[in-house]
């Protein structure tokens, strides 16, 4: 890794200048296995996974390999480490997503952050309120007991006037200390910043126009580069011809090993001379496209993994008295952040550095040293605000591109994708199929579940309910899907697998639950004992005012509900819509959600994720889907990838189900992964049609309502 | 080149000797170093390059420096006065109105250019008069509440 982790701990505080430095080298267990596994494949080090740095100024710096993309993360880690080492908010100053100042991290995604990350900042923190305060019993002559610290001061709580700040206490010292896990953390009922919901750190910024994202960084003789691109995955450059655009004045052309580009000082030159370069292309003729992608995934799909099986399906099948055979379907989508793929490089004296819109600047590193030929300390990367990831913002393709072109031009340079760019390198959702059987006997008890899913992956696939048969087959995981399998790139899209699993999962608890006339909120009650769950359930109904009655009434006004499980958190939805008969138009008029996910850090902030994930949601289920002829892609911009606009936006009540006893869960996704079911089944409710692939497009519901 | 183009920026003059049928939002982001204007799809389908140009909200991306000769431009820069924030700004703080914040200046300009038109705007005609704009982050209630609020304001309109 960097430098810094093989630094002597001594030496580096030394390098802060003085102070003291609390490390943090807890191997989290807690990883989920796949990203264990992949930890250990990129060599995760057992090394610092957070520190604290308190100046001989009393100045308080976390460093985090995290970035902030809108989740808020910035403001809830600084809660964290305040709350814990007791000072103020305002006193920590957080540095996040440099390589060459901050411990390596893997990425930020998953939900991670607050569950994984966030017990090593609180350890940090807590470990040197913990040296602070023997600092101080030594300097002020009384045991450590009689010391209580407050606010960045060290006190002797019998006499208030005996009392070092912190930056007293670090003055003069070199102290580099590992966490020995003796400190306690604090506990919710002596919360003072955790659990509250101070404004965002980064809004002064952000509302000002000043905080500075990838794009917006400034080099002295930067050019701006464009790149010239296929019109097709697949495609293969056959003859290229730069002579017209590097006639234009002012312009730098590039062709080597592939990479052709042009570039100039200021974007729209480079835009001009992208339009003068002669290329073709050998296009492959499209195997596959938007509606036949489905049988294409079952065909190529590879042996699946059961991550789940029990019973006996077969003595399942015959304890039934009702069956349902239902198959379930989604296209691609893509990430489509505001902010497209963005970097600047500058390579200077066998260094370069690069300044990227990344998840993962540290991945990105690695990759970036590999493909420019240097060793990964002499890249560093350095994470800006990002503007949106989704899970999109992981690969880098758009920071390798800028250091090879600095590298070859020796000049600084920007590659920022256009709009049609994003569309086209997005790493897109997978297509999926999702095929469930599944039975109830004659108490209206689920006897059977027999589910396969083909190129979208496990996560959310789990089964919650009580069902003795059970199988869970899953062909083809987002990020191991077998060549071939998708036409393009694609990779993990806000709660991978899980939308689309959902979506399938809670529609198909509801088709049985209508099939024998059962009231969908009972009909989930009867089947699951989890605590957490019945919790949400009970929590969701009760705020949106639930009255039973089974589905569908057909009123042309229905109302869903759905529930799951996802990154450590339990989430239920219920959702209000009314349909055109006329046109198949969904509306989503009012949406309820009541998430469990332990001792809530930042109430504000996770509601905001709820609400983020809800909108956001809407996308995937009513108009987004990336339609394609081949590799060729045919939406490349928002004039037909619609996202969703302020018009469609419901009213959303959100309710947090309070759980103390567990600590911090995941919230950046959670919230997103019912959307789908959720709307299905209110669009049922109040049609009596069922939708069986997202996106539900007025189109299709059209379809289906003539059907009738 | 040759031309001049001049106009007021922020409230500065500024003259500038480049091409006329250059882009106002490179111009602002290159030239001037004013970056808080964002690109977003350079087909004014997003609108976060929304600046206010003689009082109306337009999408800087589809708008040529010669067509702001003589005209006054204001950015999201351009917003505080005095270092003192736009009641507008205040509210998107104060309700958490932005996530990534990549959108954010678009919208603030464009929720501005709507109370200069309608200072007291209905809850329909504020969904209305945003819906040119993408937020991918999902704020949207927010951002409707931190307007509704401003629009409640002295000033709010710079009046």
């Amino acid at each position: 890794m960097t430098e810094l982790t093989r630094m002597d701990r001594r030496e580096f505080v030394t390098l802060l200048g003085g102070g003291i430095v609390v490390v943090v080298t807890v191997p989290f267990e807690s990883l989920w296995d796949a990203l264990e596994q992949q930890g250990r494949q990129r060599g995760y080090p057992e090394d610092i996974n957070a520190y604290l740095h308190i100046a001989e100024d009393g100045k308080v710096t976390l460093y985090s390999g995290k970035i902030e993309m809108g989740q808020g993360i910035m403001t809830s880690l600084s809660q964290m480490a305040a709350e814990e080492l007791g000072v103020s908010l305002d006193a920590i100053h957080i540095v996040m997503g440099d390589t060459a100042s901050c411990p390596w991290d893997m990425g930020t995604f998953g939900s991670l952050t607050t569950r994984m990350f966030g017990p090593a900042v609180r350890a940090a923190a807590a470990q040197a309120r913990l040296i602070l305060t023997d600092l101080a019993a030594q300097r002020l002559g009384v045991p450590r007991e009689a010391v209580t610290v407050e606010n960045g001061v060290a006190y002797v709580a019998a006499n208030r006037n005996r009392r070092a700040s912190y930056g007293e206490l670090a003055k003069g010292q070199r102290i580099a200390h590992t966490v020995d896990q003796k400190a306690v953390h604090r506990s919710v009922r002596q919360f003072a910043i955790m659990g509250g919901s101070p404004r965002r750190l980064d809004g002064q910024e952000k509302v000002t126009g000043a905080a500075k994202y990838a794009g917006d960084i400034r080099l002295p003789g930067m050019l701006y580069a464009r790149v010239l691109r296929p019109p097709a995955h697949g495609a293969g450059l056959t003859r290229v011809d730069l002579a017209a655009a590097a006639a234009l004045p002012g312009v730098t052309v590039v062709n080597q090993d592939g990479l052709v580009a042009v570039l100039a000082a200021d974007p729209e030159t480079a835009e001009r001379a992208l339009k003068l370069v002669k290329a073709d292309f050998d296009v492959p003729a499209p195997a596959v496209n938007t509606e036949s992608i489905f049988g294409h995934l079952l065909r190529s799909a590879a042996a699946p993994n059961t991550p789940d099986a029990a019973g006996d399906l077969d003595a399942g099948r015959k304890q039934c008295a009702h069956t349902f055979d239902v198959t379930y379907y989604n296209s691609y989508v893509a990430h489509a952040p505001i902010e497209p793929h963005t970097a600047v490089a500058q390579v200077q004296d066998g260094k370069a550095t690069v300044w990227s819109s990344t998840q993962g600047p540290f991945s990105q590193q690695a990759t970036i040293a590999r493909e420019i030929g240097f060793r990964p300390e002499d890249v560093r990367v350095i994470t800006p605000y990002v503007g949106g990831g989704f899970g999109g913002k992981v690969p880098g393709q758009q920071a390798v591109e800028a250091a090879k072109l600095a590298k070859i031009t020796g000049k600084p340079v920007q590659v920022a994708w256009t709009r049609a760019e994003e569309f086209f390198y997005d790493t897109f959702r997978p297509a999926a199929v999702v095929k469930v059987v599944s039975g109830i006997d004659g108490d209206g008890k689920l006897a059977l579940w027999d589910y396969q899913v083909y190129g979208a992956g496990a996560r959310g696939s789990d089964v919650f309910y009580d069902v003795p048969n059970r199988r869970v087959r899953v062909y083809g995981e987002w990020g191991r899907a077998p060549d071939g399998m998708h036409p393009f790139a694609v990779g993990p899209w806000r709660a991978p697998a899980a939308n689309t699993n959902r979506f399938a999962a809670e529609q198909q608890i509801d088709i049985m639950a209508s099939g024998i006339g059962r009231d969908p909120l009972e009909f989930r009650l009867k089947n699951t004992k989890g605590p957490r769950m019945l919790g949400v359930l009970e929590a969701v109904a009760e705020a949106y005012g639930w009255k039973p009655a089974p589905s569908p009434r057909k009123t042309g006004r229905g109302r869903g509900l759905a529930c799951g499980i996802d990154a450590g958190s339990y989430v239920a939805h219920v959702a209000d819509v009314t349909v055109d008969l006329k046109t198949g138009k969904i509306t989503v008029e009012r949406v309820v959600c009541a998430q469990d996910m332990g001792v809530v850090v930042n109430p504000d902030g996770a509601r905001m994720q709820m609400e983020g994930c809800i909108i956001m949601g809407l996308g995937y289920v009513l108009s987004e889907e990336i339609r394609f002829e081949g590799g060729r892609i045919l939406d490349d911009g928002f004039a037909t990838y619609q996202l969703p606009r302020f018009s469609w936006v419901p009213a959303i009540e959100t309710v947090l189900v309070s759980n103390d006893g567990l600590s911090p869960q995941g919230g950046g996704e959670p919230a997103i992964v019912n959307m789908g079911a959720v709307v299905a089944n209110a669009v049922f409710d109040a049609t009596g049609v069922r939708i069986h692939r997202l996106p539900m497009t007025p189109e299709r519901v059209l379809t289906e309502l003539r059907k009738v | 080149m040759g031309e001049t183009i001049r106009f007021r920026l922020n409230g500065k003059p500024v003259a500038l000797d480049t091409d006329a049928d250059r882009m106002l939002l490179w111009v602002l982001r290159t030239d001037l170093d004013l970056t808080g204007t964002k690109y977003g799809c350079g087909e004014g389908l997003c609108g976060s390059c929304t600046v206010i140009v003689d009082g109306r909200a337009v999408r800087s991306c589809q708008m040529n420096l010669g067509s702001v000769q003589g005209k006054e431009v204001t950015t999201i820069e351009g917003l505080a006065q005095d270092g003192k924030l736009h009641p507008l700004q205040e509210a998107f703080q104060q309700h958490g109105g932005f996530q990534c914040g990549y959108c954010t200046p678009g919208m603030i300009v464009n929720a501005y250019g709507l109370l200069l038109r309608n200072p007291h705007p209905t809850r329909d005609q504020i969904v209305q008069g945003m819906q040119p704009n993408l937020c991918r982050c999902g704020a949207h209630t927010r951002i409707i509440r931190a307007i509704e609020t401003a629009a409640g304001q002295k000033g709010a309109s710079h009046d």
